[in-house]
């Protein structure tokens, strides 16, 4: 008999449209719609549409492995973790689990503004399932990994952001489930602080705990994980050791238009007064182009929509390979004169586009994300993989030789040659 | 829950099966039990937030009934004069406002416990009865303030409690209870139907005066008529309690046994169809 922590078998979740987020009804609705039946003598079932948030999963995970799960949004990962952790019921089949369940869908869920660090922490630590007894032990800890030790006693309500978030993933951090499951909760917080958390989940993945592990950030999927399951719209394409799941993913599942558009529903409401609009790579002439040849100039365009002034607001771009290698990160206001001249972001439609030269980048597929935030206080919006574009390496330096070259860039440099009658 | 939770003998670990439920389910006491600390850091949690950034904190414990006892005195008391059973009035509605207000302020927080803590229901799994359970709780903190000023006004008139104040826990037991029954069908409907939020209010208001807090329940016709005034469970737990404090206007002992009967029911049922909604609660809250 093999072991293994969690066992599901034919996993699936249905869920009737405008169930979901705010779309709840109200008992006139409901009162109408009955006396509409009675007067039609209709007595079937409610026939609003339905679709599967899941559908039919199945898989074991045995105890001590990190599997990692990737795909769009609505793919169904959220749904997934949600019945693995009890918060949502399944449609069909079912899951096995053996020992304590540890969720982390959101870091700092049932904080309380009006209380302090210490309060909450206890309280923070009960929800996550925490005894009383291991709140205590491990107290000391938790503030110091917070760095939040001089504000302990202060309510939450006066932290920044960041102190907040901090103190938030410590207490996340200190759980000690046999199963953890995460949802992309690394998204938030300053870099140093994300590297801190992530060293701390790796410690968490050796100590022998079996660890489910949801995310867009790539390099943090293939970090931590060894494992990946694909889901595309509820159901498993995939399941593969990490970079061989990375690269499928990122070959295939994103999208290929050189423009990534974003649906209002699509932004959390945690970014507004930002909100994301469009992401498009031109050409010199201002085309939308999936794939620009390597020796010429092009452009990446964001457009977002701000609806009211931010101040010091910075938007910028992520540039990484398929395998979720970081290449440069860049903010429109990077220039020390516009930054500025520029410390109010005013409300409205608006752009940032930035020129990359030519004969940088090599051959291949990159993915480009965004960002929005204030540094150090809030990041209103980040999608670290929000769409795909391919560099065509025809004219590429050096194509006389039709190699490959090795790494992301290759760069059209200045060389010398130095004659031996010179040297 | 859809979950039966066993202890694989040898095995040492627990195992969990989830899966889809479609029958009744009756509640999970062991379950409750074993999230016992949970509720009580949410129950701490409602104390403690209940009254920050008031000026007057928790003294609002003890002004809201103390302000209706003030309204009550003046308007049925000196101009309607409705017999207050030989009891000095102030003392009279103070009494029965204790258990109204503990009733009062459990059945409108829990009814809306599920619905303000939306981002807890849907992230994290425990027990959704905490939640109303806690909110129910809390208000006992409010009656303790409230119940060391009954004592005062006990001394100030010379009020020596007899022995009928031994039923005192029993009747503020059954207070809790009637509104955790009441409280579990607002919260489980108002997830779905978010009118409750606006239907609560005036259902509140309606069951108090249908309650004897502003009046005697002895000004109800003997027999049959006072049988039916037993269906409302506060009719019983408000004179009881006021009986048990002052020693008078003794409850017929049909009207008690009916309401404490409704009291159950209404707690059993409202539990069934919470732990029933239950299931759902994330996917539609």
């Amino acid at each position: 008999m093999s072991i293994y922590a969690v066992r599901v078998e034919g996993l699936s979740k249905q869920y009737r449209l405008g169930e979901t987020a705010s779309g709840y009804e109200t008992l006139r609705e409901k009162l109408a719609e009955g006396f509409r039946r009675l007067r039609r003598l209709d007595w079937s079932r409610d026939e609003r549409e339905t679709i599967w948030a899941l559908r039919d999963v199945s898989f074991e995970v045995p105890v001590g492995r990190t599997l990692g799960i990737i795909g769009r949004n609505g793919a169904g990962k959220t749904t997934l973790l949600k019945i693995l952790s009890r918060v949502a019921v399944p449609t069909e089949g079912q899951a096995e689990i053996r020992g304590r369940v540890g969720s982390l869908l959101e870091v700092g869920t049932g904080f309380h503004p009006e209380l302090t660090g210490r309060e909450n922490i206890y309280l923070n630590g009960a929800i996550l399932g925490m005894k009383r007894a291991e709140i205590d032990r491990k107290f000391d800890e938790i503030v110091a990994f917070s760095e939040v030790e001089d504000f302990i006693d202060t309510p939450v309500k006066r932290y920044s952001s960041g102190m907040y978030l901090r103190l938030a993933f410590s207490v996340a951090a200190h759980l000690e489930p046999e199963i953890l499951l995460v949802d992309e909760v690394l998204a938030v917080g300053d870099a140093d602080f994300q590297r801190k958390c992530l060293g701390k989940m790796s410690d968490v993945a050796e100590e022998g705990r079996t660890v489910f592990f949801v995310s867009h950030n790539m390099g943090a999927i293939l970090h931590l994980t060894e494992e990946t399951i694909v889901l595309d719209q509820g159901r498993i394409v995939m399941r593969a050791p990490t970079p061989e799941a990375v690269d499928f993913y990122m070959t295939s599942g994103l999208s290929q238009s050189g423009e990534r558009r974003w649906e209002p529903d699509e932004v959390p409401a945690s970014a507004g007064p930002f909100r994301p609009v469009a992401l498009r790579v031109l050409d010199e002439s201002g085309e939308v182009m999936p794939r620009v040849p390597s020796d010429l100039d092009f452009w990446v365009e964001f457009e977002y929509e701000v609806s009211e002034p931010i101040r010091d607001l910075r938007v910028g771009i992520y540039l990484s390979t398929s395998r979720g290698e970081p290449i440069f990160t860049s903010f429109d206001l990077d220039n020390r004169q516009r930054y500025e001249t520029h410390r109010v972001r005013p409300a409205g439609r608006q752009r940032s586009r930035a020129r990359i030269p030519g004969n940088i980048l090599n051959e291949g597929r990159y993915v480009l994300g965004v960002n929005a935030s204030v540094y150090r206080i809030r990041s209103y919006f980040t999608e670290e993989h929000a769409m795909t574009f391919d560099v065509d390496g025809a004219s590429a330096p050096g194509n006389q030789w039709p190699e490959r070259r090795r790494g992301p860039l290759r760069p059209a440099l200045d060389w010398e040659l130095l004659e031996p009658a010179d040297a | 829950m859809a979950v039966t939770a066993k202890a694989r003998p040898g095995a040492g670990e627990e195992v969990t099966l989830i899966r889809p439920v479609r029958s009744w389910v009756a509640l999970n006491l062991r379950e409750i039990w074993r999230y016992r600390e949970l509720i009580f850091f949410f129950t701490w949690r409602d104390v403690k937030v209940r009254y920050k950034q008031t000026l007057l904190g928790a003294a609002w414990a003890i002004l809201k009934p103390f302000f209706t006892m003030v309204v009550f005195a003046v308007i049925f008391g000196r101009l309607a004069k409705i017999p207050t059973d030989d009891a000095p009035a102030p003392i009279f509605y103070f009494a029965g406002l204790l258990p109204w207000v503990l009733f009062q302020d459990g059945i409108t927080k829990s009814s809306t416990s599920l619905v303000a803590n939306r981002n807890l229901v849907t992230k994290v799994y425990f027990p959704r009865i905490s939640l109303p359970l806690s909110a129910v709780a809390a208000g006992l903190v409010d009656f303790a303030l409230a119940f060391l000023v009954l004592l005062g006004m006990m001394a100030y008139y010379g009020i020596v409690p007899k022995v009928e104040a031994l039923l005192l826990p029993v009747f503020l037991l059954l207070a809790l209870l009637t509104s955790l029954g009441a409280g579990l069908w607002l919260a489980a409907l108002n997830v779905a139907y978010r009118d409750i939020g606006y239907v609560t209010p005036f259902i509140v208001q309606a069951w108090l005066y249908a309650s004897p807090v502003a009046y005697s329940a002895t000004l109800i016709p003997e027999g049959i008529g006072r049988l039916l005034y037993g269906l409302n469970p506060m009719a019983g737990v408000v004179q009881g309690f006021r009986w048990a404090i002052l020693g008078t206007g003794a409850p017929d002992l049909g009207l008690l046994l009916i309401s404490s009967g409704v009291s159950l029911i209404l707690l059993v049922s409202g539990a069934l169809y919470f732990s029933h909604m239950e299931r759902t609660f994330a996917d539609v809250v």
